[in-house]
């Protein structure tokens, strides 16, 4: 009886200070809700009205254009799978060579001093301009575009997890050494769980970049692909199925940056 | 303990930097890899020496220069304002930071050829591209830097009676500048990358378009000059911007 007393207060102001944060988190959400919707608005009026109809549609006309010319055609269906597919392969060999590259350098003193800096001073050049290298020695279908997005994507990974190494404490090296474990169980055991953040920053920004370098060469050859059809909805002043287009590329974006977010979430859940 | 294992540290990168130009010069001799792809060595210094000589060199050159110093610019400027502007109150910090970083998380080259439709071929496109790309890192490290100031300081700005340029000026702007400056650097090679793609990849002038005009008209020796004259600029604006730091860091 005196127990529940005691709490009852106590809970209450619990409660209420509970519902005050809810109100406020609640109350940003929906300032935030209303601002975007609210710019949406104006977009649609301005577009509408004063804007130049040839550069500039409205949201309305966008959301029409996508169900009725790009979801609908099968050619830029197939465009924008492709671009898809170039990211995945891109992504996925980018990670493989810079993780396998990241603990070759990272193992050794030596070589990440040697190394490293030479790795890091190719990750300052801007490296657009080798594309049209790129094309020259790939030509211009997907493979050109995969090899770019992967000469972006693999410099992240590799330098994020050569970083990483060097952040695992060198008594727990030399603890599991002096326990008698072989090279593979100490990167598998103790490294490996220690550069698991620094690790997944580098996937993050490897996805980043790597979309940025498939999108590049996609604009570059403007043959084929999403790249053409962006350049054609240009080209013919036709600004709603341009915009469907593009937003459909930038949800794709959003959804595969989404994506890395949750594993890394599920991989480092342990250390919290 | 730098000291110690740094001498085969450097033997080994002069060993790789030798063997890569071994390696360059070996492939124009024999011609193991088709010259289209990777011309010889004296070719490419024989069409640097020949392109510096050029009116044309140097008007590219200046446009590419202008275009970024333009759009860095413009970066900085809005970059820093609405940083300003957003973390004027908690409230408006928390309802618009993830805006502003939700956007960013939109690959900005998607909207390419929008630019090319809005401000044309010339270089205002490139510096619109540019800027667009240059301010979303400075703009969210200023929103982070701004809003982590200590709120002491703010009230003792505000006890003394300072206006609020004065603390802008004096209190916030000092106190985040560590933070804000991160996002100037980053900004600045974002906005050169930009500039230099976005002259690749559709253009009439500038670097970015003279690499894939030499790539079209098949001139390997002339787009290596050009890549080679890039890449030194890069390694040279990286070690100046790391100084510049250093130095603003240190004091």
């Amino acid at each position: 009886m005196s127990l529940t007393q005691t709490e009852l207060p106590q809970s209450r102001a619990m409660a209420r200070q509970f519902r005050r944060r809810f109100e406020r988190a609640a109350q940003i959400v929906w300032t935030r809700r209303l601002l975007v919707f609210g710019g949406l608005m104006i977009w649609e009026l301005w577009a509408r009205t004063s804007a130049n109809s040839e550069l500039i549609a409205p949201p309305s006309a966008i959301v029409r254009a996508l169900f009725s010319d790009i979801l609908s055609d099968s050619a830029i269906r197939g465009a924008i799978a492709l671009t898809l597919f170039e990211v995945v392969c891109a992504y996925a060999l980018a990670v493989v060579v810079g993780l396998a590259m990241g603990l070759a350098i990272g193992s050794t003193n030596l070589s990440r001093r040697s190394l490293f800096p030479i790795i890091l001073l190719l990750y300052a050049i801007p490296q657009v301009i080798l594309l049209p290298l790129f094309t020259l020695g790939f030509g211009i279908g997907p493979a050109a575009k995969i090899a770019f997005g992967f000469s972006h994507g693999v410099f992240p990974v590799l330098v994020n997890v050569v970083a990483g190494m060097r952040n695992v404490n060198p008594v727990f090296l030399k603890a599991a050494r002096s326990m008698g474990a072989r090279r593979s169980d100490i990167i598998r055991d103790v490294t490996f769980p220690h550069m698991v953040e620094s690790f997944f920053t580098g996937l993050r920004l490897a996805m980043t970049m790597t979309l940025l370098g498939v999108i590049l060469a996609e604009l570059y050859v403007s043959t084929a692909g999403v790249g053409y059809f962006t350049k054609l909805f240009a080209e013919t002043f036709d600004p709603a199925p341009l915009f469907a287009l593009i937003g459909t590329l930038a949800i794709m974006a959003i959804g595969l940056n989404e994506l890395v977010r949750t594993i890394e979430r599920r991989f480092t859940r342990w250390k919290n | 303990m730098k000291a110690t294992s740094s001498l085969p540290a450097r033997a080994i990168q002069l060993g790789f930097l030798a063997s890569l130009m071994a390696a360059w010069f070996i492939i124009g001799r024999t011609g193991a890899i088709s010259p289209l792809f990777v011309p010889p060595m004296e070719a490419v210094w024989r069409a640097f020496i020949g392109l510096v000589q050029t009116n044309l060199f140097w008007s590219a050159v200046g446009t590419t220069l202008m275009t970024i110093s333009r759009a860095y610019g413009i970066a900085i400027v809005t970059g820093i304002l609405i940083g300003y502007v957003v973390t004027r109150s908690r409230f408006l910090t928390q309802v618009l930071e993830p805006i502003v970083s939700g956007l960013f998380a939109i690959p900005i080259t998607l909207f390419f050829p929008l630019f090319i439709l809005l401000f044309g071929i010339g270089p205002a496109s490139k510096v619109a591209y540019g800027a667009a790309y240059g301010f979303f890192p400075i703009a969210l490290n200023t929103i982070v830097g701004l809003a982590g100031v200590n709120s002491h300081y703010l009230n003792a700005a505000r006890s003394i009676g300072l206006s609020s340029f004065g603390t802008f000026r004096h209190v916030l702007f000092p106190a985040a500048f560590p933070v804000i400056l991160t996002g100037l650097r980053i900004g600045f090679f974002i906005c050169f990358a930009s500039v230099l793609a976005g002259e690749t990849i559709s253009s009439v002038s500038g670097v970015g378009r003279n690499i894939a005009l030499a790539a079209e008209l098949m001139e390997p020796a002339r787009m290596y000059a050009w890549i080679v004259v890039v890449i030194a600029t890069a390694l040279v604006l990286n070690t100046l911007v790391s100084m510049i730091e250093n130095r603003m860091r240190g004091h």
